[in-house]
């Protein structure tokens, strides 16, 4: 069926919301996770951590560590491999301190024993003679004349001579010249806005299982985003070939991104390999968020030109973001998200990764886009409201479109912000009336989505049901999409269906579940794998018929004859073709790899109305609406889901969460009591209305939705804050003191 | 430290295990009883991930020790579903996804069970402040508080 035909035509299966099929597991305690699993002989890890956000490491004593009984192994840097570069040497360096520890919380040594209590005692008994260096944690004093310069070797070559030497890298994009855009502009407005830094929050910290045998063969269970990302980085990090190393994901936990890269795991495959016994890694909370993670800090400053009639004329914009001790931060982000929704013809942008004492950042949902989005969304809605024009209008005004050139470069096909701004302007929530000292907020987010390396399979059973193979871990009802697409290619029950995520070893490479992409590019293999299959069972029928396989279509779950031979024979059915496949020409499975282009852009609209406690400054949420366009909702419960947690991720990001560093550069809120992630009692419902503009690259239309969601929070709960209090809020998280004290300066200023 | 040989009962059944004092009750559930539904998510009582029921009283086993377990009574995750019959508690989590990861679920099933075994009509703002204790990082509770109001809209029709 031609493409175009398929995105118009009534679903079955798709669009329906069947229970998900790891769900009995899931509510009965039964799910196995990555602490959850145990091998006889197994030894327990622990690590031990620098207490210095800057030292050098002069010594390490693990004589005493080593006598206590049931201490069984202690590994160093000396057990990595030793000709690790690029990116991999950045995990190496970060998974395993070497000549330097770069932040509170880094890992120096790692000890096994026959129990965990005894693990952790041993730790405490590794003596570790450091020598402190002077350190910085905050971005803005990281470029600061007097900082110290943490990796001068880390300056990437398009950093220009004179910049700061913990700037280690720089990106730029734009569109025509600012200067004539902003000569144009009727009003100008430039602001400095600040986020601190975050933590992805999952609630299962870790963990792993490594078992390395003499042969050099290794298998490791984890809790990951992607296991072949986890396999070809681990077996770089030992010295092993991937293909020894056979990695399986157990049921995650939560990511949000921190769990596409490394920590425990090749610290488990080393421990393993050198005690010859299999080792469980399990981290605490405060290790969690001690030593993975976090997102960056930011600090940006945007600059938006307009016409009075509210037409944007130029933006200017410069995003800092601090990667931790590593060159990782993710500052093209900003630079190429944040004005991406407008049609601007003149644009420039610039990212600048900056280096501090702090841990190595990782990816969070979006990566980089949701602290730039909370500057330039502000200055848009302050703009809105000066020159007098509703905000979703100024948006609507200024919106991209099919067609449009993006600031970031590409030009898009259809697109659906329009249709977002448009259901957001009509939603209730947008005329409802409110009291005093509320505000409303409304911010707008874009995102690439991706698509990424991918490879699914298939197999028919002899009773007609069929095991689909996927090799990205499901961590939010991924498995029940698949099914869903499956269903509807193939005309069968999704019941029929059963969704597996295959180890290392049983399938070929799949990319993490990361990056919108699992819906997309995942649902797009399985729907070829099962395309491959009907096409086999088709040729089967024909057999039977003795007519030309291109003589038989596929209807509604049976081989049909066409053409000429319409009508001339029964049609056989998927249960019938099955039950005699292995005598027709054996076994019938459907595989499909690919990397595929054709992600659609996701873009969001999100509404939020806050009352602040003139007395006290807290901010509470009292109504929040998200509207993304989903391309086409496979399951929209989970689409929902998406949207629903990415606001509330988003939320407590601008309202409560942030690192607080001592002046000793260590980190004093280490556990959930201090680093407050929303509860159920901070939260009103989360309304969520579903776009379905088609993506022109899906079968079904499909966009990725999972981090379009995190980008518009930010700003709009700021935006919120700000018309409630009067006060433009330029800095994150917005906890009620520093909202008090802006309402006070408010009123001491007049 | 001498380990002590502890007796309790556990889903039911009569359950003797030796353990470390300094242990906690999480640690001897998971490690050495295999009964790894409760889980850990935080280590200091925040996170609710590891909520049981001892004595008839919502706890997180976290914070409790082994050895405090010595005579009482112990309901996990695990001792929810009668037989082959999900609680109501579980069907309407699934039927309304009320879950992403699921890392949460065990912990939020068990708490709200204690909850409408005390109050079979809660009010949604008094099952938020309830559930206040169990941290839920990828639903926004949305979905699960509309899941626990409906199984106690059909737990009172069968009452």
């Amino acid at each position: 069926m031609a493409l175009d035909q398929e995105k118009t035509k009534q679903f079955k299966y798709i669009g329906t919301r069947p229970k998900r099929q790891d769900g009995v597991d899931k509510v009965t305690g039964q799910a196995k996770y990555g602490a959850d699993t145990y091998q006889s002989g197994m030894l327990h890890g622990a690590i031990v951590r620098s207490p210095h956000a800057h030292a050098k490491i002069l010594s390490i004593d693990t004589s005493k560590a080593e006598a206590l009984e049931g201490v069984k192994t202690i590994v160093t840097r000396a057990e990595f491999a030793t000709d690790v570069t690029g990116d991999n040497w950045n995990i190496l360096e970060n998974v395993m301190a070497d000549k330097t520890a770069l932040y509170d919380g880094h890992a120096v040594a790692a000890i096994a024993a026959t129990s965990a209590l005894i693990a952790r005692d041993a730790a405490k008994l590794v003596v570790v003679n450091y020598e402190p260096l002077p350190h910085v944690t905050d971005i803005v004093d990281a470029i600061s004349e007097d900082a110290p310069i943490i990796r001068e070797s880390s300056i990437e070559p398009n950093v220009p001579e004179g910049y700061h030497k913990n700037i280690t890298r720089r990106y730029e994009c734009g569109k025509g010249d600012v200067k004539v855009g902003f000569g144009e502009a009727d009003l100008i407005l430039e602001r400095d806005f600040f986020t601190e830094g975050v933590h992805q929050g999952y609630i299962e910290p870790h963990a792993c299982l490594a078992h390395v045998t003499p042969d050099g063969k290794g298998e490791l269970w984890c809790s990951t985003q992607g296991h072949f990302n986890v396999q070809r980085v681990c077996a770089d990090l030992l010295g092993m070939e991937s293909s020894q190393l056979k990695v399986t994901a157990s049921e995650i936990g939560g990511g949000f991104g921190a769990k596409t890269t490394v920590f425990i795991e090749p610290v488990a495959l080393a421990l393993s390999r050198k005690a010859n016994r299999p080792v469980k890694l399990v981290m605490n909370r405060s290790e969690v968020i001690r030593a993975t993670g976090p997102a960056s800090s930011s600090w940006s400053t945007v600059k938006v030109g307009m016409k009075k009639n509210g037409t944007i004329t130029a933006a200017h914009g410069t995003y800092r973001l601090q990667g931790g001790a590593f060159p990782s931060a993710p500052s093209e982000s900003p630079a190429q998200v944040t004005f991406a929704p407008y049609d601007i013809e003149h644009a420039e942008m610039i990212g600048l990764s900056i280096m501090t004492n702090r841990p190595k950042q990782a990816a969070y949902r979006a990566p980089g886009a949701p602290m730039g989005v909370f500057a330039s969304e502000q200055i848009i809605e302050e703009m809105a409201h000066e020159l007098g024009i509703d905000p979703i209008e100024l948006r609507l005004k200024n919106a991209a479109k099919e067609g449009t050139k993006g600031v970031h470069g590409p030009t898009y096909q259809r697109i659906g912000l329009i249709e977002t701004l448009e259901a957001a302007k009509a939603h209730p929530h947008y005329s409802t009336p409110l009291k005093e000292n509320q505000g409303r907020g409304v911010a707008v987010g874009f995102w690439f989505n991706f698509g990424g390396a991918t490879s699914v399979s298939m197999a028919l059973s002899l009773d007609g049901s069929v095991a689909l193979t996927v090799g990205t871990p499901d961590i939010g009802g991924s498995r029940a999409s698949m099914a869903l697409m499956a269903a509807e290619v193939l005309c069968i029950p999704y019941e029929d269906i059963r969704v597996t995520v295959a180890d290392t070893g049983s399938l070929g490479h799949n990319d993490d579940t990361a990056g919108s992409r699992v819906t997309f590019a995942v649902g797009l293999a399985t729907i070829e794998a099962c395309n491959a299959a009907i096409k086999e069972l088709c040729k089967r029928a024909a057999g039977e018929w003795g007519i030309e396989p291109e003589a038989v279509k596929w209807e509604e779950g049976f081989a049909v004859p066409s053409g000429a031979n319409a009508g001339d024979f029964a049609p056989l059915s998927l249960k019938e073709l099955a039950a005699k496949m292995n005598t027709t020409g054996g076994p019938i499975n459907g595989h499909f790899a690919s990397s595929p282009s054709g992600a659609g852009p996701g873009f969001a609209t999100h509404l939020v109305d806050v009352e602040v406690d003139p007395e006290t400054g807290k901010s509470t949420v009292i109504r929040y609406t998200v509207v993304l366009d989903a391309g086409k909702a496979i399951h929209p419960d989970y689409v929902e889901g998406q949207m629903q947690g990415g606001a509330v991720q988003g939320i407590g990001w601008a309202l409560n969460e942030e690192y607080v560093y001592g002046k000793d550069g260590r980190l004093q809120n280490t556990i959930f009591l201090d680093y407050r992630v929303p509860v159920a009692s901070d939260l009103p419902m989360i309304d969520c209305v579903i776009i379905e503009v088609p993506n022109p690259g899906h079968p079904f239309g499909v966009r990725g939705v999972g981090e379009t969601s995190i980008i518009p929070p930010l700003a709009a709960v700021a935006n919120a804050v700000s018309a409630a209090t009067g006060v433009r809020q330029t800095r994150l998280p917005m906890s009620p003191p520093r909202v008090l004290k802006g309402i006070k300066d408010k009123q001491s200023h007049g | 430290m001498s380990k002590q040989v502890i007796t309790t009962t556990v889903n039911g059944d009569s359950v003797d295990f030796v353990c470390d004092p300094r242990e906690s009750l999480l640690d001897v559930l998971r490690d050495r009883l295999g009964l790894t539904g409760s889980k850990e998510g935080c280590g200091t009582g925040d996170c609710g991930a590891c909520s049981i029921m001892l004595d008839g009283r919502l706890v997180c086993s976290c914070l409790v020790l082994g050895v405090e377990a010595e005579g009482k009574t112990i309901e996990t995750i695990e001792g929810v579903a009668t037989g082959t019959q999900l609680h109501v508690l579980q069907d309407k989590i699934i039927e309304h996804a009320g879950l992403q990861c699921g890392i949460c679920t065990p912990g939020i099933i068990v708490a709200a069970k204690a909850l409408l075994e005390k109050n079979p009509d809660p009010t949604e703002t008094e099952l938020r402040y309830w559930l206040a204790g169990n941290l839920c990082r990828c639903t926004g509770y949305d979905k699960i508080i509309r899941a626990v109001m409906d199984a106690a809209a059909e737990l009172r029709k069968v009452a």
